[in-house]
C-alpha cells in the first residue's frame, strides 16, 4: 500500500515555476528555496522570467474557461522546452493540482492535448513537450531532507526542556486529494511534511481536524462578503490541535500558510481567542522558511518579519540567537518603525 | 438546440465528475462547504444524474452552485469515483454561458472576482498582486501588512525580491511580450470572452438594481465584493 504512495522525484536539473501568493505575501520563500537547492544541495534550477500565473486561482474561481488554464499551463511548458530542461518544479499547490489536472486530461482525452496545441501555436507560435518529472517544491525538500539534515545547526527540540518540538503538518488539499498518487503518502497519510518533521527531530501532532482544508476555497476567501466561510474551517482546525499543545505549523501551500497565519490574529481580534502560549500565536513556516531556520540563516533575511503571528517564540525554543533591533530594519539597516501590535494576539 | 445535460455534457469535467451516484452522502460528509453553507453536493450530484432539465436549470440559476470551494476533498472520498467538485465546476461554467449566473446572488459576484483576479493576471501576469492588496479590502492582512506594504521597496529590496524590475525573481515586472502572450491566449481561448459575458450580463443586472454601472470598482462592485449586509 505505502508503496503505491511513492512519486519519482528528479535527482537534478530543474525548471522552476513560481507561485503567485507566495512572491506577494511571503516575498523571500522562494528565494530562500532557490537557495538552499542550488548552493546548499548543488542542484540546477532554471528560474525563467518569461513565466506568468498559470491561473489556477482564477480557474477555481470559475472565470477562466479550462482550456484557458490549459493552454497557459502549455505556455509554461513551452518555455520549460525552450530552456532545454524536461522535470519541472512548482512552488504552488494550486499549481501542482493545475498542471496534474491538465496533463491527467491530456493522458485520457488526447485529442485535448492536440486542441491545447493548436491554440498554443495560434496564439504563440510556441510547442511544448510534456514534461518528464513533475513535482511540487515540497517534493524536493522531501527527497533531500536528510541532506538538509546534515547541515543544520539546529534540531526541532526544545532547547529547554531537550524534548522534541510539537509539530503541526498541513498539507494543502490540492497536493494529493485530487491525485492521490501524485503526492507523497497519498491522501490519507501525506508524509511529504511529517517526513521532514521526523527526520529533523521534532514530534508530529495527530489531531482530528489534520486534513481539513484550511478554508481558501477561492471565491470564498477572494470575496471579503464571502470570507466567513475561510475562518470558520481554519477555526476548526485550530480548536481540533490546540489540545496538543503545537509549537509550530507547517504548510506546503502558499494559501494554506498565508490563511493558518492571518486568521489566527482575526480570531484573536473577533473573540479575544488566541491558540498559542503566553500570549502568542502558533507559528506558522513554509517547509523552506523552517529549513532555512534551521540551516541558521538570518530569520529576518528569510522574510519572517512579515508574517503576521510572531516567530520569536519558536526561535527561543530552538535556541536561535536573533537580533530583535534588526527585525524591521531596511536595507543598511535604515530604520523603517514598526507595524502597529494587534489589540490582542502578542507581537514582537 | 441542445439540452442543458447535454451542454454539460460537452464539459469533460462532467463527464470526469459523474459515473453513478448511490446517493451515499460521503461527499457532504466531508465537504468543508457542506459545514458552513446550506449545502449539500450529494443533491448536486442527484440532480445532475436525474437530467430533469427544469431542475438542472434551477441550480444553474441557484446560490447553491457557488458555495462550494473546490478543494475537491471529495474526489478522494466517493466510494463511485464520482467528484461533485468537477460537476460543480462545469455547472458553473454553463450558468455563466446561459448568463443564469446573475439571477443569484452568490452567482452575480463573477463581476467582482472578474474585476480582481481576472483583470490582475492580464495586467500584472500574477492573479494576486501587491499594489492590488490592502487592509480595507483584506482586513486580516493584518498591521503587519501596511507596515509591509507601506516600506515595500525598501523590505523587497532587503528580501532578496525583484519587485518592479526586469528579469528573473521575486514579484519581477512581468514582460510585456509576456503579457501579450497571456492575452493572445485569453482571446483564443474563450476567457475573453467569458470575461464580456461577465461584465455585459453584470450590466444589465446592475442596472435593475438602480446601480450606476461603470468600470473598475464602482458601487455595484462594492456591493458585490462587501456583500449586501441587510440580506447577508
Amino acid at each position: 500500500m505505502w508503496e503505491a504512495y511513492q512519486k519519482e522525484i528528479a535527482d537534478d536539473h530543474y525548471y522552476f515555476a513560481r507561485s503567485c501568493i507566495r512572491q506577494n505575501f511571503f516575498p523571500a520563500a522562494e528565494e530562500l528555496f532557490l537557495k538552499i537547492v542550488g548552493q546548499e544541495l548543488g542542484k540546477d534550477i532554471y528560474d525563467d522570467p518569461r513565466q506568468t500565473t498559470c491561473t489556477g486561482i482564477a480557474y477555481h474561481s470559475g472565470i477562466v474557461p479550462m482550456k484557458t488554464t490549459m493552454t497557459v499551463v502549455a505556455r509554461q511548458f513551452a518555455l520549460m522546452t525552450e530552456a532545454g530542461y524536461e522535470n519541472f518544479v512548482c512552488s504552488c499547490v494550486t499549481s501542482f493540482g493545475i498542471y496534474t489536472e491538465m496533463l491527467e486530461t491530456w493522458k485520457h482525452f488526447p485529442e485535448k492535448e492536440q486542441e491545447t496545441r493548436d491554440a498554443l501555436k495560434r496564439a504563440t507560435g510556441m510547442t511544448f513537450k510534456i514534461p518528464k518529472n513533475l513535482v511540487h517544491c515540497s517534493d524536493l525538500v522531501y527527497k533531500f531532507r536528510k541532506e538538509i539534515a546534515a547541515k543544520t545547526k539546529f534540531r526541532l527540540i526544545n532547547k529547554q526542556t531537550g524534548e522534541p518540538l510539537q509539530v503541526v503538518d498541513h498539507i494543502g488539499c490540492h497536493y494529493a486529494k485530487i491525485f492521490p498518487k501524485k503526492g507523497i503518502g497519498g491522501a490519507e497519510f501525506p508524509y511529504v511534511l511529517a517526513g521532514m518533521i521526523d527526520e529533523w527531530g521534532g514530534a508530529q501532532v495527530d489531531y482530528p481536524e489534520r486534513r481539513h482544508c484550511c478554508g481558501f476555497g477561492f471565491r470564498q476567501y477572494l470575496l471579503k462578503s464571502n470570507r466567513g466561510y475561510s475562518v470558520s474551517n481554519s477555526k476548526k482546525k485550530f480548536d481540533s490541535m490546540e489540545p496538543f499543545h503545537p509549537d509550530l505549523i507547517i504548510a506546503n501551500c502558499p494559501g494554506c500558510t498565508f490563511f493558518l497565519d492571518r486568521w489566527q490574529y482575526v480570531i484573536s481580534e473577533m473573540e479575544g481567542k488566541i491558540y498559542g502560549q503566553n500570549g502568542y500565536g502558533i507559528p506558522v513556516l513554509t517547509y523552506e522558511e523552517l529549513a532555512g531556520l534551521l540551516l541558521g540563516y538570518n530569520p529576518w533575511d528569510m522574510g519572517l518579519q512579515v508574517h503576521q503571528v510572531a516567530v520569536e517564540p519558536l526561535l527561543n525554543k530552538l535556541g536561535i540567537e536573533y537580533k530583535p533591533d534588526e527585525k524591521y530594519k531596511g536595507i543598511n539597516g535604515l530604520d523603517l518603525g514598526k507595524p502597529e501590535m494587534p489589540n490582542v494576539l502578542k507581537c514582537c | 438546440m441542445a439540452t442543458l445535460k447535454e451542454e454539460l455534457i460537452k464539459d469533460i469535467r462532467f463527464v470526469e465528475g459523474l459515473n453513478s451516484c448511490i446517493n451515499c452522502g460521503v461527499c457532504t460528509a466531508i465537504c468543508p462547504a457542506a459545514q458552513f453553507y446550506n449545502y449539500d453536493p450529494r443533491m448536486i450530484a442527484d440532480t445532475v444524474q436525474k437530467g430533469n432539465e427544469a431542475e438542472i436549470e434551477q441550480l444553474l440559476k441557484s446560490d447553491t452552485i457557488w458555495f462550494c470551494g473546490e478543494c475537491l476533498s471529495c474526489k478522494t472520498r466517493c466510494p463511485r469515483g464520482n467528484t461533485p467538485g468537477y460537476i460543480i465546476q462545469a455547472l458553473r461554467a454553463l450558468s455563466i454561458e446561459t448568463g443564469f449566473f446573475i439571477e443569484s446572488q452568490q452567482g452575480c459576484k463573477q463581476l467582482a472576482l472578474k474585476r480582481t483576479i481576472g483583470e490582475h493576471i492580464l495586467k500584472y501576469g500574477y492573479c494576486v498582486y501587491i499594489d492590488e492588496v490592502n487592509t480595507q479590502m483584506y482586513p486580516e492582512q493584518g498591521p503587519v501588512w501596511d507596515w509591509f506594504k507601506q516600506n515595500r521597496t525598501q523590505m523587497l529590496e532587503r528580501l532578496g525580491a525583484k519587485y518592479k524590475k526586469a528579469g528573473k525573481g521575486t514579484l519581477r515586472q512581468i514582460s510585456k511580450e509576456s503579457l501579450n502572450d497571456l492575452q493572445r491566449i485569453f482571446d483564443e481561448t474563450g476567457a475573453t470572452e467569458r470575461f464580456e459575458k461577465i461584465e455585459n450580463q453584470s450590466a444589465i443586472k446592475a442596472r435593475e438594481l438602480g446601480f450606476d454601472f461603470q468600470e473598475g470598482k464602482d458601487a455595484y462592485f462594492d456591493y458585490l465584493y462587501n456583500g449586501n449586509t441587510e440580506s447577508e
